[in-house]
């Protein structure tokens, strides 16, 4: 066996992992892994915790979407106490989820992604970031930087955390939102709304022309997709059923409470990070070029598996979309494009919340009695569904928790992006800077 | 003259940054004066060189280290230790860094019985032995706190900090000083809530219900969560996630604080304290729910949490 190239850590991704590339003795690549290297244990130290308590703790494992964890957490307490909450609770957590969606994708596709396509991904590193983006274009930097202040400001104002929230409990939300409260954020969400219009122009218009060809390099595979939609097929961020899509575009529908019917872990020696797999296809297998049971999860599986948008310019943004990619679209690079679309209907939902005066309602939350069950509660993070499924005894403290975050589904496919990059980037014992940097864009794309 | 900065996380969710980043414009003046060698979030700097050859871990020699996140496993520790090595200034950013964080309460248990949950216990799983590879860490005994394993000049507590004092610490460095700390005063100093020093009594409740408060009304106007009979970890808690002005962030939701700053001063048993303060307004800290867990979610480190020999079967 020839050398190793050890890419560690991967960089402009948030967390931990390295992409070990095995060249064999004519330099060609043999073998590639991308090892996740961080376990923190949720599963566990949760056990005895109260479930109200749970959506303030689980947010902890991540900082990028504490809004999603903190939600799925308060829809399985909601299931665990067999309560329902009242829908001006429902709208202040979607409200709060819809405001982090925004300033979760505005920091990925300018500060994370773009220094690879507006600075160049074969830039030398030291100017190929985000600091890079500053010098190049600092109106936009300053624009992205106040646009993220401005979604910051919108949850602290009234949520108090923004990252790491403490606002949503099972049966409904901590506290109501007022009347001036409301009209003080309608502007603030418009402000929001109006970037994200002008992020999808200046992004076709100016990055995806150019990287058109890049999409094609970077390359395709071949597999499913996972996502949730509504009961008349719109993508929904919040709630609905799980849509899982075969490659060919074919698809089941089910209940959260079916997951465990269709989703398999399987673990592999080479990584703290589970390999989520669609039961009913099979093993498992990573083999690039037959690939069995693997799906993904994120803004493109979500812009493919859903049958419509939820809101109009979106949906407007969808059919250009599909009049060019098809559906479901394979291209691993369209993660960026569909990061956008998405980043339109979170804005305009988030709008179209604080139009309506019935989230101003005071009734927002269910009270509890503590007893034993199960609940189950999904939502899409920005990196995917995320399911939380907790039992908990007659006190109400949990039992057992099983988790399955938005990133983990796509550590197969992106196991194969990147075998798939490093082969078409690096041919006998040749390659550069560039070339590897190339191979961090399949994983990158993912957002993991 | 741009100061040069490297920045790392372990155990972390990066939370911490984020929370950087959500800093506002006052940020690119701030970028201005740094200058990043290396960040893995942001900027391409890499362990074993551009090309994945080098034979042993490097991080690029800065002025200022900035660590987030708590030591969980052995590539952690290396990290922290090449940082130290390469910084004058080391510090720990965020609760984890200080204190273990959240991650910490991992400490309650041994090791093997996490991973026989994580790979053989969970519904979707299919039952598999513990990853172990080289490219995979093992784990070290506990989740520890940056300074159990080396030497940190400054701390910067909060679960996230607030970026007010990320700026604070870099501007005093900046200015040439050496050591920055957070004014001993606890959450209950800062929040504006009415306290009468009494409670109705009864059993601590949990958060199955609402605090009670007239939304149309101020902070202010609503009654303190403790005498409310609702826990609060404010009283022990070192103050500062407000920023430098405003609402303890928490009760600006109308919940009760759980401590992310960590304990007022260090040394202090916040638990005792604690205990302490419910009694003072006549509560009965043993009819809190999951005492131990909850007192000390944010501080698992330093030994606040450890292994109960037998754990007693609810
Ligand atoms: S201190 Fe809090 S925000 Fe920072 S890394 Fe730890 S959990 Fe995340
Ligand atoms: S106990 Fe809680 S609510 Fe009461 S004053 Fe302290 S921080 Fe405020
Ligand atoms: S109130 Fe307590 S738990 Fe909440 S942010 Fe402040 S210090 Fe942290």
């Amino acid at each position: 066996m020839g050398k190793v190239i050890n890419i560690q850590p991967i960089t402009r991704i948030e967390g931990h992992a390295k992409v070990a590339i095995h060249l064999d003795d004519a330099g060609n690549v043999a073998d590639t892994k991308v090892h996740v290297q961080a376990l923190r244990g949720f599963e566990k130290f949760c056990e005895g915790r109260p479930v109200e308590e749970m959506p303030r703790t689980v947010c902890h494992i991540c900082g990028i979407c504490p809004w999603a964890h903190h939600l799925a957490s308060s829809k399985a307490g909601d299931a665990c106490f067999g309560v329902t909450p009242p829908p001006a609770a429902v709208k202040l957590r979607r409200l709060m989820q819809s405001i982090a969606y925004v300033s979760d994708k505005i920091l990925h596709f300018y500060f994370l992604a773009a220094p690879d396509f507006v600075i160049g991904p074969d830039a030398d590193y030291s100017v190929r970031n985000v600091v890079g983006i500053v010098q190049a274009a600092p109106d936009i930097a300053r624009q992205v930087v106040k646009m993220r202040h401005l979604g910051a400001q919108i949850l602290e104002s009234f949520a108090g955390r923004a990252i790491h929230p403490t606002l949503s409990l099972p049966g409904g939300v901590s506290k109501p939102m007022t009347e001036a409260e409301r009209q003080q954020m309608l502007p603030l969400a418009q402000e929001l709304l109006e970037f994200s219009k002008f992020s999808m122009q200046f992004a076709k218009d100016n990055v995806f022309p150019k990287y058109l060809d890049a999409i094609k390099n970077i390359g395709v595979i071949e597999v499913g997709y996972l996502g949730t939609v509504t009961a008349d097929g719109a993508l929904d961020f919040y709630d609905g059923k799980l849509r899982l899509m075969k490659p060919d575009g074919s698809y089941d529908d089910f209940t959260y409470e079916q997951y465990t019917d269709y989703i398999g872990e399987w673990v592999e020696p080479w990584s703290y990070q589970k390999f989520p797999y669609a039961k009913q296809w099979g093993q498992l297998n990573l083999d690039l070029d037959n690939p069995t049971g693997v799906y993904r999860t994120n803004c493109l599986a979500r812009i493919n598996v859903a049958d419509k948008m939820a809101t109009p310019l979106a949906q407007k943004e969808l059919e250009e979309f599909r009049a060019a990619f098809g559906r479901p679209a394979h291209f691993t690079l369209l993660y960026h494009y569909a990061r956008l679309i998405e980043l339109l209907q979170a804005a305009e939902h988030a709008v179209e919340l604080l139009e309506d005066p019935e989230i101003t309602s005071k009734d927002i939350r269910a009270e509890l009695t503590p007893k034993a069950g199960r609940g189950i509660g999904c939502v899409e993070a920005p990196r995917g569904t995320l399911i939380h499924d907790y039992t908990c005894d007659e006190n109400g403290l949990i039992t057992k928790v099983n988790l399955i975050v938005g990133t983990t589904h796509n550590n197969a496919a992106i196991n194969l992006s990147v075998n798939q990059a490093a082969k078409l980037c690096i041919k006998e014992g040749k390659y550069d800077q560039g070339a590897l940097n190339k191979v961090e864009m399949a994983i990158r794309a993912y957002d993991p | 003259m741009a100061v040069n900065v490297a920045s790392e996380w372990l155990n972390a969710c990066s939370g911490c940054e984020i929370s950087i980043l959500n800093t506002g414009e006052a940020l690119l003046d701030l970028l201005a004066q740094l200058n990043f060698v290396h960040i893995p979030a942001l900027v391409d700097s890499k362990y074993f060189g551009p090309l994945g050859d080098g034979t042993s871990l490097q991080i690029p020699e800065a002025v200022v280290g900035i660590v987030s996140g708590g030591v969980r496993n052995s590539e952690h520790k290396h990290v922290l230790e090449e940082m130290r090595k390469k910084v004058k200034v080391l510090i720990a950013l965020g609760s984890c860094a200080a204190y273990g964080g959240v991650p910490a309460q991992a400490n309650m248990w041994k090791p093997e019985e996490v991973f026989e949950k994580v790979f053989r216990g969970c519904v979707t799983t299919n039952p598999s032995p513990n990853p172990e590879d080289p490219n995979v860490p093992p784990w070290t005994p506990t989740c520890q706190a940056l300074d159990e394993v080396t030497k940190v000049d400054i701390t910067i507590p909060g679960c996230p900090p607030h970026p007010d004092w990320i700026a604070d610490a870099v501007m005093a460095l900046l200015a040439g000083k050496t050591e920055w700390k957070l004014p001993e005063r606890s959450v209950c100093d800062t929040c504006p809530v009415i306290r009468e020093k009494k409670s109705g009594g009864g059993p601590i409740k949990r958060m199955l219900a609402n605090a009670e408060f007239n939304p149309e009304e101020g902070i202010d106007k609503m009654r303190c969560l403790n005498e409310q009979g609702i826990f609060c970890m404010g009283p022990v808690t070192l103050a500062g996630c407000n920023g430098k002005s405003g609402v303890p962030r928490c009760i600006q939701a109308r919940t009760p604080c759980r401590g992310c700053f960590g304990p007022i001063r260090k040394g202090a048993k916040p638990m005792v304290d604690m205990m302490g303060a419910l009694t003072s307004v006549g509560l009965d800290p043993k009819t809190l729910v999951d005492r131990r867990a909850i007192m000390n979610r944010y501080i698992g480190g330093h030994g606040y949490l450890t292994v109960i020999p037998a754990r007693p079967a609810r």
